[in-house]
């Protein structure tokens, strides 16, 4: 049998670097060991993707989801809750909340589907060939009105944001440098975006329009040349600040909360020494992402920065979902279920702003707080379901439980969730009004079950349990 | 009891996703109208005429009651300079008053705090709707967000042994004790323990509510209904507010836009009536907002982003008329194809703070604007 610290540490990657894990997958991943875990995660080629057709079978209708949620939301979560290269999906959530793109503005969940899917394709390769994607990608374009850039007529919101929160952060470059960033992009736009009526929405391609750019000298970060966009991905790439911006963000989605991003040029990092390692490392490799998070995993804060991060709502739904089992086809009910995370305060696939989610504690509200305590809840008080029944197999495997065990291995299972004394001490209460956990008859199995379902209900709810 | 002087209470109706004004209130003699809506006007004979000059198509009919009992008061061209076109940040503005950059504080979580700035009533405001939308948003007030029906509304809602889920709520609030200096643990025990004092005191409500009208069986009208309960239980809520939606009809405009308004219409209907019939009328002004008008040249079946819109609100205090004018179909005069907003909304706002409740609109609103008098 697997060591607890060992199982507790596995569950911890696979928390931040996936959708969490099963026990029985974990106590596979630790005979296979940590850092040959870390290797697979980091090349899911080796892994099936993610089966289309089977969503397509069940709900054609996400073939062309336009406009309408929760077509959109039903796709993504499918893709979530089903990939088999967790820390393929977990990247490609990042560079959307990093990128974030919204449908508010897009109004087309065609285009933004793909533009997830290049983020699962390139999102632990090259920093500066998916900042070159991106640049081109229509939904960007056209979300931060780079079509609208002309060589005549400068629209500075993608030069700006490029900048500001794609690259470097604010504080790292002038506003001169925006101009000349965006004068440099100008002509960069797409194939004309059809009305979506009567024909249906047609695919938007990039184009560039050389009668359109401004082939005018500029000057920008100190060189000076008639630059095109690439020009200025390649400066940008270049910048000490840029690698540390990339692995801020790195550090505050995959290891520990930082401040919200616009307070980044005013706030330090909460761990310098961690920010400059992985800074260095993505200069040393040329912006390769997969050496990067490859340090990261690997490293003691890392390690150390168990239950340290606040649980996105799309962490908490597709985390649930994938332990619970059950959710492999999508079925009647999971345009609802795809929505959940909205209802939490993460609209996915349409962020409020192009600044992203504001995460950690500005997750939780009143709302927000009840909506994913009561969903959580009511998944894994549903001992119908496999990741349930899975829970009380093992428990049953041990036999009598004192309601201090019966607290201790629930926890475990689950996890294992760390708690405080005062929590552990309600909880404990809740487990000796039952007494001694017994599996002899069908009675007491079925008595057992329920109140395992009642205390897992009760852990879900604990303020420990909101964070991974 | 009537002795007991009622506090001003405000209800928000949200339109999400930007009314198309030109269709909710309608210039039926302006040429220019038929003009630019070939496919998504309103037929002359499905118009109700206010005046002379504007009409409301007739799925608007309850609020032509309202208009005609001059409850009623339209407020014409709203906006604000630069208007984006965004849902997203056309939203934000209308909820934080910030038009310049991304704001904080929502304006109706500063009245909140005006109210109550010691937190003792943490149903101050309610929210029915699936988020807490920023308008009410401002870090450390309490609102009590209802996402579901009321009689459901808490923590552990699946439990459903009322005894047990007793118990379990008895422990949950145990383990959400805030320890001061914790950080995040304190603010999520601060809040866990608000949201479970919220839900206490919320769920007294339907069972003290009693009444012969029936509302229609819609999202809006449920969470109308569930205003009304709240209202009349006496809890001291100030502030209400729920969404309805969605009015973004970039295409099949007619029947779609024709639906929303009805749905609302005949939740409005009961729910004045209900207000009536509780003698808890005269203290309720309902503000009815979209984020935007929608574009005065139609694109073949709906229309796209606007600027201007209209904005109304009804109650029996209301001052009940037209304020403001329409801005001007005049294709030189529009902005980008968008009616050029002549009414800031912050202005509307003001008069509501001012007027209603009784608070310093400045700092709210974030500067002084012109008020429209529709309230005494």
């Amino acid at each position: 049998m697997a060591h607890r610290d060992d199982i507790a540490l596995m569950a911890h990657l696979m928390r931040r670097a996936g959708f969490g894990a099963s026990r029985d997958e974990l106590e596979a991943r630790v005979a296979r060991g940590y850092d040959a875990t870390v290797e697979e995660l980091l090349h899911p080629e080796a892994q099936p993707p993610v089966d289309p057709y089977t969503l397509l079978r069940y709900q054609p209708s996400a073939l062309l989801p336009g406009g309408v949620p929760p077509m959109g939301n039903v796709n993504y979560m499918y893709y979530l809750v089903t990939t088999q290269r967790p820390l393929e999906e977990k990247m490609a959530l990042f560079w959307h909340h990093v990128f974030a793109t919204g449908n508010s503005k897009v109004d087309n969940y065609d285009q933004l589907l793909e533009q997830i899917d290049l983020f699962r394709q390139q999102g632990m390769g090259n920093y500066r060939d998916l900042l070159m994607t991106v640049a081109k990608n229509p939904s960007m374009i056209f979300w931060l009105d780079n079509n609208q850039n002309h060589g005549t007529e400068v629209n500075e919101n993608w030069g700006r944001e490029l900048l500001e929160l794609f690259s470097l952060g604010a504080g790292n470059y002038t506003e001169v440098d925006v101009r000349e960033a965006s004068r440099a992009f100008t002509g960069w736009t797409f194939g004309t975006k059809i009305p979506r009526l009567p024909y249906g929405r047609f695919p938007w391609k990039f184009e560039y329009r050389p009668e359109d750019h401004d082939e005018g000298e500029k000057t920008f970060l100190g060189h000076t040349g008639n630059f095109n966009g690439e020009d200025i991905i390649d400066i940008v790439v270049e910048q000490p600040a840029c690698a540390r911006f990339i692995c801020r963000h790195l550090y505050n989605f995959y290891v520990a909360d930082e401040p919200q991003v616009p307070a980044w040029s005013l706030q330090p990092p909460r761990d310098p020494a961690a920010i400059d390692m992985l800074a260095e490392t993505f200069r040393a490799n040329k912006c390769e992402m997969r050496p990067v998070l490859r340090a990261l995993f690997s490293s003691d804060f890392f390690k150390g920065a168990r239950y340290k991060h606040l649980k996105s709502p799309a962490e908490v739904v597709v985390g649930t979902l994938r332990l619970m089992g059950g959710y492999e086809v999508p079925r009647p009910g999971c345009g609802e279920l795809s929505m959940q995370p909205s209802y939490m305060g993460q609209d996915l696939l349409n962020p409020p702003s192009v600044e992203g989610w504001h995460t950690g504690q500005e997750w939780i509200n009143s709302g927000s707080l009840m909506s994913r305590i009561n969903f959580v809840a009511e998944q894994v008080g549903n001992t119908n379901l496999p990741g349930v029944q899975a829970i009380v197999r093992r428990l049953q495997a041990m036999g009598v439980l004192e309601p201090e065990q019966m607290v201790d291995s629930c926890l475990d299972l689950l996890g294992p969730v760390e708690v405080g004394p005062d929590t552990k001490k309600v909880l404990t209460e809740q487990a000796k009004q039952w007494g001694q956990i017994r599996w002899d008859t069908p009675a007491q199995i079925e008595a057992s079950t329920k109140q395992t379902g009642e205390l897992l209900q009760l852990i879900v709810a604990t303020r420990e349990y909101q964070f991974a | 009891m009537a002795a007991i002087e009622k506090d001003p209470v405000l209800v928000v109706v949200q339109l999400s996703g930007g009314n198309d004004y030109l269709n909710t209130v309608i210039p039926y003699n302006n040429g220019l109208y038929r003009d630019n809506r070939k496919a998504v006007s309103i037929g002359d004979n499905q118009i109700v005429h206010l005046d002379q000059t504007y009409g409301f198509p007739s799925y608007l009919a309850p609020m032509k009651q309202f208009w005609d009992q001059g409850k009623l008061a339209i407020m014409h061209g709203v906006g604000y300079l630069d208007s984006p076109r965004s849902h997203f940040r056309s939203m934000d503005i209308w909820h934080t008053c910030e038009a310049d950059k991304v704001g904080t504080e929502g304006w109706l979580g500063r009245v909140v705090r005006e109210f109550d700035p010691r937190k003792e009533n943490v149903v101050t405001a309610v929210s029915f709707g699936p988020c807490l939308f920023r308008a009410l948003s401002v870090p450390g007030v309490p609102v009590a967000c209802v996402a579901g029906p009321l009689e459901t509304y808490g923590f552990l809602p699946s439990i459903r042994d009322k005894a047990q889920r007793q118990a379990v709520l008895d422990r949950f609030s145990r383990m959400y004790t805030p320890i001061p200096g914790s950080g995040v643990m304190e603010y999520l025990g601060t809040t866990g323990l608000d949201s479970l004092k919220g839900a206490d005191i919320l769920k007294v409500a339907p069972g003290r509510y009693k009444s012969d009208l029936k509302y229609p069986d819609t999202s809006i009208a449920r969470k109308l209904k569930g205003i009304a309960q709240v209202h009349f239980a006496d809890l001291g809520t100030r502030v209400f507010y729920c969404d309805h939606g969605s009015f973004d009809t970039h295409a099949g405009q007619n029947p779609l836009h024709a639906s929303l308004w009805s749905d609302l219409n005949k939740g409005l209907e009961v729910f004045m009536a209900d207000l009536q019939a509780h003698d808890r009328s005269d203290n309720v002004i309902v503000l009815i907002f979209s984020e935007f008008g929608r574009r005065v040249r139609d694109n073949g079946s709906g229309t796209d982003h606007g600027a201007a819109g209209v904005t109304f609100v009804l109650g029996e205090k209301v001052k009940g008329g037209h304020y403001g004018e329409m801005p001007s179909l005049d294709a030189a005069k529009l902005v980008q194809g968008d009616l050029n907003p002549n009414m800031d909304f912050r202005g509307i706002y003001s008069t509501i703070l001012d007027k209603w409740m009784h608070l310093d609109p400045v700092p709210i609103v974030n500067g002084n604007y012109e008020q429209p008098g529709f309230l005494n």
